[in-house]
């Protein structure tokens, strides 16, 4: 084996010549340029930032130094211009469609400690996993408000709810929704490519945060507590082909300024590295939940659109999603200011669509509106509301 | 009248169906376009309710469909893709689109002519988006496509004709219609194609991300006939001296 100057490694033949065929990338992903950031220099970018800087940033906003800028205190002053720019370039890249999705909650089992999610381990709730019969009620629900794309969200338990469980729900679910996203414990790359065998188009693995100090602080049991195991999820599902890779961080655990921008180099590194996969961003606020901690940095509604806008003006393909933890009245104007996908009449448990009160939720949901209220106050706003946009039967041949 | 494929079409002005904000909007700018041809997602196309927002009104208006491949990243898929509109909509007219770059959408030259080769042996008639490469286009009219779609600049970026000079290479060569598609993002843009000598123009974007797509239909339309007409009328030469349209010195006579 020998390194080249690139970092990729080749493998010698046994004549010890190097053949192209048996070029292979390196296997640690994204944690091996994570841990040659500088995160003290991105934190004095970011709060050093001018006016002048953001004025730069306006005009580039592709770079990572616009990124920092646009996420700055500096940029404030800039956010009804950010946001005209981010309507703009939606609209070009997107036109007037916002994609349509719901999570379908499998289970609220879960073998880790994290003390800001309801799930967690040591949570005395009542733990419940779908069953056939069970799952295909819920699908029934999901299909009869008319969705077609449809985020299987699960607690992290491998054992119980782990591959054997995925194995056997896939091809049901599949059958069911063009679109098949997937919010699961990280698995091997091996595993990602079997199901993307056996229908998986998307899967969002959020990182939490890219604190190293803070994401121990709050994940003290479990898988989930490697920090890079997580961190190069993304690397091994787009090797394994999964065509979409959500990543996210969740708002309010740590600087949510020197969050974003982490995430923003962990996007550009994939989108050079992996540049046939899509990918998307969800930008989920703290929210309360059964013995769930308060956020450690408070992020505004102000933050929130800047957030929004800063990524749409860095990455024009990226995919924006919005979930029902914020209110109706700030859904509503965050529709047209660059998100691209909403969900709608979500539940957040296991079961949650058939039985509603069933007291299990992940976490508290903010706008509870039903799909058809949610639908007309998009078309009211100049948007249309798309259910159907995959179909992976035509590329599965 | 523009001829591809044994269909005539008198509106040389094509467009997409996606972007819109309704499917109302998208049905009233193509009937303000005056277009006969719209492309179309296969991947968008619902039939599992037996009905479609999309594609029912187009049926009903009596435009040529175009389904497109677009989220194809290989000639495999892309073939698969078209047989299955060809089943789903009776129609063997695909505009080819291979990209298996999400970012920029850059169409795959080799999966395209790849995938172009076998389609066409199927009975397809296929008009494939590429760059706007002279190479690549006249090999495509040499495997039998029925028109090539070369790009103006990236795909939805609105940038107009960045590949000029590659585009007038391929109108002169070509002997099947050149329909320029991806980039026009104005309607002097879709005119300044026509003069070159575009036998048609390919407009998406450009109308549905507009603030009046109706109106902004209309206008593209104008501007192709208006376009055409220039070409047809042949441009006066450029030249780097004032010419007088009555010249001083034609007293002097020829020598």
């Amino acid at each position: 084996m020998m390194q080249l100057a690139s970092g990729i490694v080749v493998a010698e033949t046994q004549i010890g010549k190097v053949r192209l065929n048996e070029y292979r990338p390196e296997q640690p992903g994204f944690s091996s340029h994570f841990d040659a950031l500088d995160t003290d220099r991105l934190r004095l970018g970011i709060y050093s930032a001018t006016e002048a800087d953001v004025e730069r940033a306006l005009r580039q906003p592709e770079r990572l130094e616009s990124l920092m800028a646009l996420l700055s205190p500096a940029a404030g002053p800039y956010l009804e211009t950010m946001a005209q720019l981010s309507v703009a370039a939606t609209r070009k890249r997107f036109g007037a469609n916002i994609g349509l999705y719901l999570p379908l909650y499998l289970s609220n089992l879960c073998a880790n400690e994290c003390d800001y999610c309801g799930f967690t381990m040591g949570n005395r709730i009542k733990r419940k996993t779908l069953n056939d019969e069970e799952l295909a009620r819920e699908m029934a629900i999901i299909k009869g408000r008319g969705f077609d794309s449809v985020l299987l969200v699960s607690g992290e338990h491998e054992t119980k709810v782990g591959m054997d469980y995925f194995r056997r729900i896939l091809p049901s679910v599949k059958q069911q929704f063009s679109h098949l996203a997937m919010e699961v414990q990280p698995l091997a790359e091996g595993e990602y490519r079997e199901l993307v065998s056996l229908g998986l188009d998307a899967v969002m693995v959020y990182q939490e945060t890219y604190q190293r100090r803070t994401y121990a602080a709050h994940h003290t049991r479990g898988r989930k507590s490697d920090f890079n195991w997580r961190l190069d999820t993304p690397d091994r599902l787009a090797r394994a082909g999964v065509d979409k890779i959500g990543l996210g961080v969740l708002l309010g655990l740590d600087d949510w300024r020197l969050d974003a921008l982490v995430m923003g180099h962990h996007l550009h590194y994939l989108e050079r590295r992996h540049w046939r996969s899509r990918y998307s961003i969800s930008l989920p606020r703290l929210r309360p939940c059964v013995g769930g901690v308060p956020p450690k940095v408070e992020l505004s509604d102000r933050g929130l659109v800047q957030l929004i806008c800063a990524f749409r003006l860095f990455s024009e393909s990226l995919d924006i999603s919005l979930s029902t933890r914020e209110s109706p009245e700030l859904r509503d104007n965050l529709f047209s200011l660059g998100v691209t996908q909403v969900s709608a009449g979500s539940a957040t448990s296991p079961g949650g669509y058939a039985a509603p009160q069933s007291q299990l939720d992940q976490f508290e949901i903010s706008d509870e509106r039903t799909v058809d209220l949610v639908v007309a106050e998009l078309q009211l706003r100049g948007l249309n509301p798309v259910f159907k946009d995959w179909e992976r039967s035509w590329i599965a041949g | 009248m523009l001829t591809i494929a044994n269909q005539q079409f008198s509106s040389r002005l094509f467009s997409g169906t996606g972007k819109f904000a309704s499917s109302a909007l998208m049905q009233q700018a193509i009937a303000a376009s005056g277009t006969e041809l719209v492309t179309l997602a296969l991947k968008r196309i619902d039939l599992s309710q037996g009905r479609d927002d999309i594609l029912q009104p187009l049926l009903e208006r009596g435009v040529k469909l175009l389904p497109n491949t677009s989220g194809a990243r290989n000639a495999k898929e892309a073939i698969l893709a078209a047989n299955l509109a060809r089943e789903l909509l009776g129609t063997h007219w695909l505009k080819l689109e291979i990209h298996p770059d999400p970012r920029y959408l850059m169409p795959d030259p080799m999966e395209t002519f790849e995938a172009a080769k076998e389609l066409v042996s199927q009975g397809f008639a296929v008009l494939p988006y590429v760059h706007a490469d002279p190479v690549l286009c006249r090999r495509l009219e040499e495997i039998g496509c029925a028109a090539v779609m070369p790009l103006a600049s990236p795909i939805g970026s609105n940038q107009g004709l960045e590949s000029r000079a590659f585009l007038k290479i391929i109108i002169e060569q070509a002997n099947i219609p050149v329909v320029v598609d991806a980039g026009i993002g104005s309607p002097s843009q879709a005119c300044e194609a026509m003069e070159l000598g575009a036998d048609a123009v390919l407009v998406n974007t450009a109308i549905a991300s507009s603030a009046d797509p109706v109106r902004m239909a209309a206008a593209f339309a104008r501007a192709v006939e208006c376009g055409r007409e220039a070409y047809l009328a042949g441009l006066g030469a450029r030249g780097v001296q004032a010419s007088h349209t009555s010249p001083l010195t034609a007293f002097l006579g020829v020598e």
